[in-house]
Formats: structure tokens, C-alpha cells, sequence
């Protein structure tokens, strides 16, 4: 492997970070695209998908990856104001603020679940977003959600987040 | 319900793909994947020869949904949904996995890794295709008009070409007079004909077109709707006199007593009357008042030109007007806005007097400007004795812009021709490289170097009135290295003229937001396809020409002003145009009536039905964003083409050896809760 996680954290031994990406279609998915052209290199820890627009952002989608396997989710659409359809990305700021909330009350570090902006031609951006979210997500170590979502010393690492 | 077949087809993209990802191995691992009943790779994927494998397999293995590896679905989604269309199968059971751009350009030093994500990719690429349903494009007429937004060279060029083809035009700009920054030049290079000669014959033949609408002293406020049917409100401004009766005489600003200096046509260097028309030859003819400068607006006094205008034309009480239209397509061609000198203090503009800019040095030495065409310093008499021309003033310049502004080379070596002509006086042009790519340019270059036009290599560090030798003293004195003779070089000079840098219009994001196109990071609008396809945008029946895409010299815009003409005239021509059936639709059935969708759509798209007590959306409205659909608490509004299942099986299929999924073990989700 090109990256060595241990280095953040000791438990990524037998595997990498994971982070399923939510995209749309207009801004992000094309900065990612642009990325790409430009041969700006990132870690290999996000897989995408594409949406048309962050107001498509089910919740389910992201309790669906954390559930799934994914030990982070990153959303991403267009900045505030530059919506393809008018105001979508804030409706997916409203979601999102609910559901960090919740997701600590299931023992899910809120920090695993970013949303964040990046226009067309902003591959730099997207680039360096994936680099960071990649470095939070091997600090806080594999998620495992299928296994410890019940597991009482998660809830009690979650209780001083909560307050 | 017949059997999934699915195709799965990984492309090589010549080096592209195959240099990073196994592309054999994830074909044959892909062989694998539950109901795919092909996998195969191949060199090109998009060329016809890959098209034709698709169609063969789509025929012979009888297959049912095809999932192609390949690049970007902004690339070749089309592409291969033409390809299954042709083998009928219904294009939407066709999904891209973007294993180029995604997977191998950006981990190119990872195979392990890159091949990883390729299977990733795939796998939920499959997973997802498997959940598509067929669908049907939607039909929408073309509304005949074109709406033209800017009239500077390129969109006069756009406007003529589809008028003279038949079809209506409303041309829109925002001055008083179309004609745009041509009409300020004096000449034009390489071939230094006259700029005016050959611009005004088309301004007037957009003026007297019978299928083209003029509406100049305006601006485009809003724009709805889509290809074929855009909704655009249009703020025509107050000109404060009465077209009808106007017959452009002149006698108005003759008598107009408010003198202010014309920061828009003469750049900052002549001045106009308070009623004004912007120049001799301006489209349409009749003047404007300005109210910001008018001394009637100020103290109520004055109304000399309603005093002398024979016709009864003016009009003080003359209010804004709102248009409302429809248009079927949209041409922008905003153009650009000239860098603005003073954030380069080290060059002196604005505090040394005899620092010009290029469209100050394009006035002064145009017949029809301040000096009549003399070129001489800011006093107003003297002709200078030498000039120095500074080139990359704000372009490739990372403190500014990075870019190459493509025009200022050949417009600094026709301001040489110019002065050598005019003046005689030594000319030193101070550059980083001489570019002068396209036709004839080259020669014009080795013309100016005979007639002794001084070249020095190096970009210039200072310009200073402060004097250290005798001979300084009064001049501008240009520091710069000779990078060619490796010598720092004074050079005292009368006048110094700064190429400045083609900037993106001030307010060209705004526009962008308005008609829903993207900006590159500069500013400029972006194409659909860089090399491809220049003049059309993301945004379908929204096209670009001229320097709003980019810096271009005038053949350049001209050239895409007639291309943008083209596209909209093979829309027209085909009279109805296919909408991406991406929309959201209710099931009625389950639809609890609680109108939380109908306050969250951004079209108004979703009508609440009284005597059904259910929401419907409106197709021809809805643009299929999906917020209502994840919005629905009884989940019945389905996202087509982004259904809830097809989304949940991608990620699925993305996190097929994650966890406890494992060895291509993928976990059955529960039923939804009905």
C-alpha cells in the first residue's frame, strides 16, 4: 500500500479507510472529473456516486454506507449560492446538521460525516478535501459500524461529544 | 420477468486506464458479479469498433442492461447510450463507471489500489444498473427565437447569422450602442485595416434587420425554464427620450451645458455631454441621458436639450421597462473587461501622467478620439520622442492572472507600427515570449523587427520618474533585465503604454449563476468540451462566443459567434428537442397529501390536487434536482433514474468487500416499509 495509516492509528492493520463520496452532478462530480485531468493525485479511499444535486441527499443513504462498511462519508456539492437548482445545498445543510446529531447518539464520531463545496473548477479543492477528510477518517480508525453499534465503549468515547 | 443479462465492458483508453488498472484482471473479476453474463476489455471503448462489440452483445448474448468502464459520463455517456439505443436496448438501462477520471489518473502510482477502486466502481456500477428502469426522453418544441446576449462583435456575428437564416433574434447590451471594444479600436491587426470600416456595416445591418430585435440600454434580470422554452425578463433602462420621435440629430447633446469625462467608450480620456451618444456611427442612433451627471436630475434646472429638440423627443419622465419573452436557445457573448492597471503600482499608472493603457493608447490614436487621432503625450501637445511598451501586464502573472491574454502581442505590435507611423518616435516593446500564432501574424512580427521596432526580452521590474543619470531627467525612465544579454536595462522614455490582461467581465459569475452555466477558475465561462465543443455549455440551449469563454482576438471571436449561430440553428431545425427524462414522479396511490414536497421545489413543479388531497409534479417544470424525493417521509416520490433503490444498491455494490460484505457477498435489504 502507498499509504501506511498506521501511522494515525494502529488499527488500520488489515485494511484502509473507506469513504463512500456523494456528489453532484454539476459542481463537485466535475471537480472530481477535473481532478482527474488534471492528474491531481489523492488517496485511493473514496468511492463515488453521483446525485444530481445535494438536495437529492437522503439520510438514509449515509446510515446505509456507515452500515454497509464505509467508515466515513463525504458529501459534496455546489458552494451556497451557486446551486444548479437554485438552493438544493441547503437543504442538504439543514439535513446534515440533523443527522451529525443523530449519528453521535448511535456511537458514530460526527466528524465522520463531512459536507463540503467545491465548484467545477475547483479540482485543487476537491483534491485537498479528500486528503484531509482521509486523514481525519485513519485517525479515528476503522469505523466497523456492523459490529460496534452497540458496543457500550463507543457510546461512553461519543458521551463527552454529545456534552 | 426475464432473466438479468448484464454486459460489463472495461475500456483500456489506450494507455490512459490499462497504464494504471489491470483492466484484464477486473474483466475477469467482473465475469463474475452476479448476473453479468459478459465481461470483456477493450483498447477503445468509444471508438466504433467498441460501439459495435456493445451493439453485437446487446443482439447475440441477449443482454439487458450494459455497464462500460471507461471515463467520465460527462465524457461518453451519450455516446453509449446511442450505441445500446442502435441495438435496442432502451438507453437508460446503460450505466458509465468512471474508472479514468475517478480511479487511474489520480492514484497513477498505485496499481494495487487503483485496480481496487476500479472493482469498486464497477461493482456498484452493476449493482445500480440493475435497479434502472426504462424510460422515454421528453419532447419539447424549439421556440423559434434566439436570444443574443451582448453586442459586441461576436454576438452581432451570432444575431446576423440565425437572422439572415430566417429565424427571429432578440439581441440584448447593456450600453447605449451595440459594437462592443471594437468599436473603440482605431486598426486592426496583422492586415491594419480600419477597425470602424468593417464593424459599422454590420452594426447597421443588425439595426435594420427585419427578423433581429434590438434592445440596447438593457439587461437580462431573470431566466426560467429549459431548452427550447426559456422564460427571460429583460430591464429596459430608461434611455429619458421618446424613440419614436428621436431622429438622432444631434442638436440635444450639442447644447447640453454637463461636460463629463466618458470612462466607458473613450476609456477614461475624452469627454461627453450628460445626453450623449456613445459615438458617430453608434446602433441604434438615438442618444441617452445619462441621470447620474444630467443637472436637471440634480437641481431640476436646466432642460436645454428638451428646449432645442425639434422633435419633442425628450422625455425626463420615461421610466424602466420590463420585457418578458421566450426564447428557445441562448447565446452569451458578454465579453471581457481590460485589467485594471493601478494593481500594479510598480508601473505608475494613475500617478505618472504619460502611463497609458492600452484602450487609452487605442483612443488616442483613433481618428474619431479626444486627439483626433494625434498620438501624443498627456498634455495634449507634445508627440513623443520614445515609447516603451510593456507586454503581460496582469496575464502570466501568478500575483494576477496565470493565463496568456492570446491578443495583447499583436495589439502591442500594431501600437509600434502605429507610433513609428504617427510619431517616428523609438519604440521599445518589452516582452516575455513574441507569441504570434495564427495566420499571418508571424509576418507582421518580422515587418515590425525591419522597421526597427526595439525588442527586449525581460518584464519589467519598475517604472519611475526618479532620474540617476543626467539623461533621465523628465522621463519615464523603464527598468527591466535583458534576459537575452543578461543586463539590467534603464530606458528613458516619453510615454509608456501597459498591455493589460483580458479579464473575465466584473459581473460574469452573476451571469453565470443567472443562466446557469459554470466559470472556470478564472472567470470565464465554461465550455462543454474544451476542444470539442467550444461554444456550448453544460446547460443545454445555452451557448458562448467571443472572449467571455476566453481571451481570443477577432477572427477567433467571429469564428465562434458563427458557430454558436450554427448550434442554435440545427436545434431549430430540428424542431423539438429531447429532455433527459430525470424527474421526480408521485405514486398518488401513497401520497398522504402533507405538501411538505410542495414548499421545497425550487420550480413551483408540484401542485397540490384539492379534491385528490395528493401533490402532483409537473413535468414540463420539473428539472429532477431530487430534493423532494428525499424529502417525502412516506418516501413515495421516486427520483427517475436516481431511484432510492438504485442509489442504496450503488452503495451496496461501492462497499462490496467492506465490512461483513466480504468476498462479493452482498447483504438483500430489507423491504421498504410501505
Amino acid at each position: 500500500m502507498a499509504h501506511d495509516y498506521n501511522e494515525f492509528n494502529p488499527a488500520w492493520e488489515e485494511r484502509t479507510p473507506v469513504i463512500i463520496g456523494l456528489l453532484c452532478n454539476w459542481c463537485s462530480y466535475r471537480a472530481a472529473d477535473l481532478a482527474g485531468t488534471s492528474r491531481f493525485g489523492y488517496p485511493a479511499t473514496l468511492r463515488d456516486l453521483r446525485i444530481m444535486c445535494t438536495g437529492r441527499l437522503d439520510p438514509t443513504f449515509v446510515v446505509k454506507a456507515l452500515r454497509e462498511g464505509a467508515d466515513g462519508v463525504l458529501v459534496m456539492g455546489c458552494h451556497p449560492g451557486q446551486c444548479h437548482y437554485d438552493a438544493g445545498n441547503y437543504k442538504a445543510m439543514r439535513r446534515m446538521a440533523l443527522l451529525r446529531r443523530t449519528l453521535v447518539q448511535l456511537g458514530v464520531h460526527p466528524d465522520r460525516v463531512q459536507l463540503a463545496w467545491a465548484s467545477a473548477s475547483q479540482g485543487t479543492v476537491f483534491t485537498e478535501m479528500v486528503k484531509n477528510m482521509t486523514e481525519t477518517i485513519a485517525r479515528l480508525g476503522p469505523l466497523n459500524w456492523q459490529d460496534t453499534a452497540f458496543d457500550e465503549s463507543q457510546h461512553k468515547e461519543m458521551e463527552a461529544i454529545r456534552g | 420477468m426475464t432473466e438479468n443479462r448484464v454486459g460489463v465492458y472495461i475500456c483500456h483508453c489506450g494507455h490512459n486506464i490499462a497504464g494504471t488498472v489491470d483492466v484484464e484482471e477486473v474483466a475477469l473479476w467482473a465475469a463474475g458479479l452476479p448476473h453479468v453474463a459478459v465481461s470483456r476489455d477493450y483498447k477503445f471503448m468509444c471508438s466504433s469498433l467498441g460501439q459495435e462489440l456493445v451493439e453485437a452483445d446487446i443482439k447475440e448474448q441477449h443482454l439487458t442492461h450494459v455497464v462500460v468502464a471507461a471515463c467520465s459520463p460527462h465524457m461518453h455517456e451519450p455516446t453509449f447510450r446511442q450505441a445500446c439505443e442502435r441495438a435496442g436496448l432502451n438507453p437508460y438501462l446503460f450505466e458509465m463507471a468512471n474508472i479514468r477520471e475517478h480511479a487511474s489518473w489520480v492514484h497513477p502510482n498505485d496499481r494495487a489500489a487503483a485496480t481496487d477502486k476500479a472493482k469498486a466502481i464497477i461493482s456498484g456500477s452493476v449493482r445500480r444498473v440493475l435497479e434502472l428502469s426504462p424510460l422515454e426522453p421528453l419532447r419539447a418544441p424549439i421556440h423559434e427565437t434566439t436570444l443574443v446576449v451582448g453586442g459586441g462583435i461576436a454576438g452581432i456575428n451570432t444575431a446576423l447569422e440565425i437572422a439572415n437564416a430566417g429565424h427571429p433574434v432578440v439581441l440584448v447590451e447593456r450600453e447605449p450602442s451595440i459594437g462592443g471594444h471594437m468599436a473603440q479600436f482605431d486598426k486592426t491587426f496583422p492586415t491594419l485595416d480600419c477597425a470602424a470600416c468593417i464593424l459599422t456595416p454590420k452594426m447597421f445591418e443588425v439595426g435594420m434587420h427585419p427578423n433581429i430585435k434590438l434592445l440596447t440600454y438593457s439587461e437580462v434580470e431573470q431566466v426560467d425554464g429549459y431548452v427550447g422554452n426559456f422564460t427571460v425578463r429583460i430591464r429596459k433602462k430608461a434611455r429619458k427620450i421618446n424613440t419614436e420621435l428621436c431622429t438622432g440629430c444631434g442638436d440635444c447633446w450639442g447644447r447640453c451645458p454637463a461636460k463629463v469625462v466618458d470612462n466607458i467608450y473613450e476609456a477614461g480620456i475624452g469627454y461627453r455631454t450628460a445626453i450623449y451618444r456613445q459615438f458617430p456611427q453608434a446602433v441604434p442612433k438615438y442618444p441617452v441621458i445619462d441621470v447620474e451627471t444630467c443637472i436637471y436630475y440634480k437641481n431640476g434646472k436646466c432642460k436645454a436639450c428638451e428646449k432645442f429638440c425639434p422633435t419633442g423627443a425628450i422625455d425626463f419622465d420615461q421610466e424602466d421597462e420590463i420585457i418578458l419573452m421566450q426564447a428557445g436557445n441562448i447565446v452569451l457573448a458578454t465579453g471581457y473587461d481590460l485589467f485594471d492597471a493601478r494593481r500594479i503600482p510598480a508601473y505608475g499608472y494613475g500617478r505618472l501622467a504619460n502611463v497609458f493603457t492600452s484602450m487609452e493608447f487605442e483612443r488616442l490614436t483613433n481618428a474619431t478620439g479626444p486627439t483626433g487621432g494625434k498620438v501624443v503625450l498627456r498634455d495634449g501637445v507634445t508627440a513623443p520622442e520614445s515609447v516603451a511598451i510593456i507586454h503581460c501586464v496582469g496575464s502570466r502573472d501568478k500575483n494576477y492572472n496565470v493565463y496568456c491574454s492570446a491578443t495583447c502581442c499583436m495589439a502591442a505590435l500594431k501600437f509600434a507600427h502605429l507610433v513609428k507611423e504617427k510619431t517616428n518616435a523609438e519604440v521599445y516593446n518589452f516582452y516575455i515570449d513574441m507569441r504570434t500564432a495564427f495566420k499571418d501574424y508571424e509576418a507582421f512580427y518580422i515587418r515590425l523587427m525591419e522597421e526597427g521596432t526595439h525588442f527586449i526580452r525581460g518584464r519589467v521590474a519598475e517604472v519611475t520618474d526618479a532620474a540617476r543619470i543626467p539623461g533621465e531627467e523628465g522621463k519615464l525612465i523603464v527598468q527591466a533585465e535583458d534576459t537575452l544579454v543578461g543586463k539590467q536595462r534603464r530606458i528613458p522614455v516619453d510615454m509608456v503604454i501597459l498591455m493589460g490582461a483580458m479579464e473575465p467581465k466584473d459581473d460574469a459569475k452573476e451571469v453565470a449563476y443567472r443562466f446557469g452555466i459554470g466559470c472556470s477558475e478564472a472567470g470565464f465561462f465554461t465550455e462543454r468540451h474544451p476542444k470539442l465543443d467550444p461554444v456550448a455549455t453544460m446547460s443545454e440551449g445555452i451557448f458562448i462566443a467571443g472572449a467571455c469563454q476566453g481571451p481570443k482576438d477577432i477572427p477567433a471571436t467571429v469564428g465562434q459567434g458563427a458557430a454558436a449561430a450554427a448550434r442554435v440553428l440545427s436545434l431549430i431545425g430540428q424542431g423539438v428537442v429531447e429532455i433527459e427524462p430525470v424527474r421526480a414522479v408521485i405514486d398518488e396511490s401513497r401520497c398522504s397529501g402533507c405538501r411538505i414536497c410542495n414548499n421545497l421545489c425550487p420550480y413551483n413543479a408540484i401542485d397540490y390536487l384539492e379534491e385528490e388531497g395528493v401533490s402532483r409534479v409537473n413535468a414540463a417544470l420539473c428539472k429532477g434536482c431530487g430534493t423532494c424525493v428525499a424529502a417525502c417521509p412516506s418516501q413515495v416520490i421516486q427520483g427517475q433514474h436516481y431511484t432510492f433503490d438504485s442509489l442504496m444498491s450503488q452503495i451496496e455494490g461501492l462497499l462490496y468487500d467492506v465490512g461483513n460484505n466480504q468476498n462479493g457477498h452482498v447483504r438483500v435489504m430489507e423491504p421498504e416499509p410501505v
